[in-house]
């Protein structure tokens, strides 16, 4: 594996200068995916995932902004780039899947439309070679009879198949990394199993990196290699994925995968912590969990800073469960 | 597609029939035209003779079904000021009213969508906030005061523009029209923009909401996440979802844009329909009146027919046939 991650975001924070006061919406990400890598981005509703997704592609609107870390793409630094800039990287190095396939593609322009005009915005081909590309992208990702669904409008489409256009639209410039943000919740299991076995295959084959963003801890688990667990606003807890569902080290971690027993674990949706996720006007001083932590003591009124723990797993916690998961298990045992 | 057609035009002839019955038992309530015809030396004698030359001494019902009678043939009975046949001189009208009318509708799409396209894209700005005041003003000043507003400002104050009538016309496939002389446009112009200035705050309001609501659909954020350059994400992305709502509102405005029109042509003597209808209104010109209604009636109609036409187009999502409309 080369050295440089295909993306290294390092200590981002992204607020929002809303009415209220400053949401921190991100305050303080560091997060690496390298190439062929899956990484599987999970934490409660508000916990700052989709705005990350967006600052790594530029997207974040007013009255958002990122305020300060560093978001390298291939070694390149995308924050402060300016817009004419990003707007070149943006579905050609980058490109974002959304949650709901129902809202992504637009109503009222036919699928041909929507594909071509994104290889046009990067690329100075003819609009039959655009054509023949988008048609391949639409082949890659199990779309039948490709011909007759380019010249079709997306209502004419299941919200599965429209999820396909999606990513073969995100897959049309052959991006090094690409955001999805829960993108099969909306869908049924047998097409989420069969839009991730495709995804998977892809990064294999092409060494395309990918964030995927999830509640789902079964899809975490089958498809991604590593694990970062947000939570207000920060990662709390990364490693590789088996390792972080067998033995989580952040108190956070531990309370989302609940205390099932470890195989009946796979499949489980993230369980409910106790407690409310703070108000990101108001992130108390100190680890931003220890309302809701049954570790929390007089330590955890310092921010806690994300430690190493073994060359490929990291924590952000005074008090991680070392004790209990033996040393052993943690270490060592991955290394790439 | 033709069922649907076929439906509509069916539902239409019944509107046709509700509105005759309507307007010409309801016009029969309003004053009696014998006595603009009378004058004080006849006799008794003499105002029969007027009546009986009117068709005003039959029983009402009978008067209605003579008229339905010769309407299914095309006739909408003779005015009594003029002496032809009402339809006749109505349609003769008619072209002024229409360009005065297209014009209008023009001029609210070409003002109307940039600016509320603008007031949109930057709500806070002071641009923006002046765009949507003015709309107001357009929405609530009265179209007649507007009108002599227009006159007193452009034509008697600044004597830049004309006030009255349609100056030199030239003949299009047989019919007068002004826009194609410098005289007739300077004539159009100040009418048009009075009828139009409604449609324009119309026009200017929707465009804004649609942008204000499109521009945070997942579909936008997606478009720029591929990177499309912002000309292209408002051109066509943007505008083309926003021109849905805008066209059916103006087409289905387009009927009132005529109705209107009565205000405006009385303002600017612009020898339309409407300025014929006001007419025949002080004359208790009963035959004007019904036919003028049935027109307006028609048209609505039509329009109507054309709008859903027009929607289906723009708007993949809709298929005629399917509709229970
Ligand atoms: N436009 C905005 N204005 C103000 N605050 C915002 C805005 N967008 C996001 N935020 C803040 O950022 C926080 C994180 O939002 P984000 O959408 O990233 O959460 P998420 O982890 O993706 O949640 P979910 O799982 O529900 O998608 C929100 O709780 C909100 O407070
Ligand atoms: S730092 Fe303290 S409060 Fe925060 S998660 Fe760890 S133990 Fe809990
Ligand atoms: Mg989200």
């Amino acid at each position: 594996m080369s050295n440089a991650p295909t993306l290294q975001v390092t200590d981002l924070k992204t607020h929002f200068f809303t009415r209220a006061g400053v949401a921190k919406a991100v305050d303080g990400v560091t997060l690496s995916v390298d190439r062929g890598e899956v990484l599987g981005l999970v934490g409660e509703s508000g916990s700052g995932k989709t705005v990350t997704g967006f600052s790594i592609l530029g997207l974040v609107d007013h009255p958002g902004r990122i305020v300060s870390g560093s978001i390298r793409l291939n070694g390149e630094e995308l924050v402060g780039k300016p817009e004419a800039e990003l707007r070149r990287i943006r579905g050609r190095k980058v490109a974002m899947i959304f949650q709901d396939p129902m809202m992504t593609l637009n109503p009222v322009l036919r699928v041909d439309t929507q594909m071509i005009e994104a290889i046009r915005a990067h690329e100075d081909v003819s609009e039959d070679a655009a054509r023949q590309r988008s048609r391949e992208a639409l082949v890659r990702v199990g779309i039948p009879s490709p011909d007759e669904r380019l010249q079709s409008y997306p209502h004419q489409f299941s919200g599965g198949m429209r999820q396909r256009v999606a990513i073969a639209i995100a897959l049309l410039n052959e991006p090094d990394l690409i955001v999805a943000d829960e993108p099969t919740t909306a869908l049924d299991v047998t097409i989420q199993a069969q839009i991730l076995y495709e995804v998977q295959k892809l990064c294999a084959e092409t060494g395309l990196a990918m964030i995927w963003i999830t509640h789902d801890l079964a899809v975490v688990g089958g498809l991604a290699d590593r694990l970062a667990v947000m939570y207000a606003g920060r990662v709390v807890e990364e490693g590789p994925v088996d390792r972080v569902l067998d033995a989580p080290l952040h108190p956070y971690t531990h309370g989302l995968i609940g205390s099932v027993p470890s195989h009946n674990r796979r499949g489980a949706r993230l369980s409910q912590i106790p407690g409310m996720t703070p108000s990101l006007l108001h992130l108390p001083e100190g680890c931003s969990f220890a309302a809701r932590c049954p570790r929390a003591d007089d330590a955890c009124r310092v921010m806690p800073q994300l430690e190493r723990f073994a060359p490929s797993r990291a924590a952000r916690c005074h008090h991680p469960f070392i004790a209990e998961n033996d040393g052993q298990e943690i270490d060592l045992t991955f290394n790439e | 597609m033709s069922v649907f057609i076929l439906r509509r035009l069916m539902q239409s002839a019944l509107v046709m029939v509700a509105m005759a019955v309507i307007v010409f038992f309801g016009i029969h309530l309003v004053g009696d035209p014998v006595w603009m015809f009378v004058s004080p030396d006849m006799d008794q004698h003499d105002i029969e003779e007027v009546t009986r030359a009117l068709g005003l001494d039959r029983p009402i019902w009978e008067q209605f079904g003579y008229f339905v009678l010769s309407a299914l043939q095309g006739d909408l009975g003779t005015s009594f000021v003029f002496g032809e046949p009402a339809l006749g001189l109505i349609i003769e009208r008619m072209p002024a009213t229409l360009e005065l009318a297209f014009t209008a509708l023009l001029m609210a799409v070409v003002f109307g969508i940039p600016l509320g396209l603008y007031a949109g894209l930057y709500p806070d700005s002071a641009v923006s906030k002046s765009i949507m005041a003015g709309s107001i003003l357009g929405f609530s000043l009265p179209t007649f005061w507007v009108g002599i507003m227009l006159i007193m400002v452009f034509a008697v104050i600044l004597g830049w523009l004309p006030s009255t009538g349609r100056g030199d016309t030239v003949d299009l496939f047989g019919v007068p029209v002004s826009f194609l002389t410098l005289d007739g446009l300077e004539h159009l112009l100040l009418p048009a923009f009075n009828l139009a200035l409604l449609k324009i705050s119309l026009v200017i309001r929707l465009t804004r909401a649609g942008t204000r609501e499109a521009i945070h659909m997942d579909y936008i954020k997606f478009a720029r996440a591929k990177g499309l350059s912002t000309r292209r994400i408002i051109g066509v992305h943007l505008l083309k979802n926003i021109l849905i709502p805008v066209v059916t509102v103006l087409g289905l405005e387009f009927g009132s844009l005529i109705a209107f029109s009565v205000v405006t042509e009385t303002v600017f003597a612009w020898p339309g329909m409407g300025k014929l209808l006001i007419e025949a209104i002080q004359q208790l010109d009963r035959p004007i009146i019904v036919a003028y209604l049935m027109m307006i009636v028609f048209l609505f109609v039509v329009i109507n027919l054309i709008v859903d036409i027009l929607y289906s187009i723009l708007d993949p999502r809709v298929r005629l046939g399917d509709r229970g409309a």
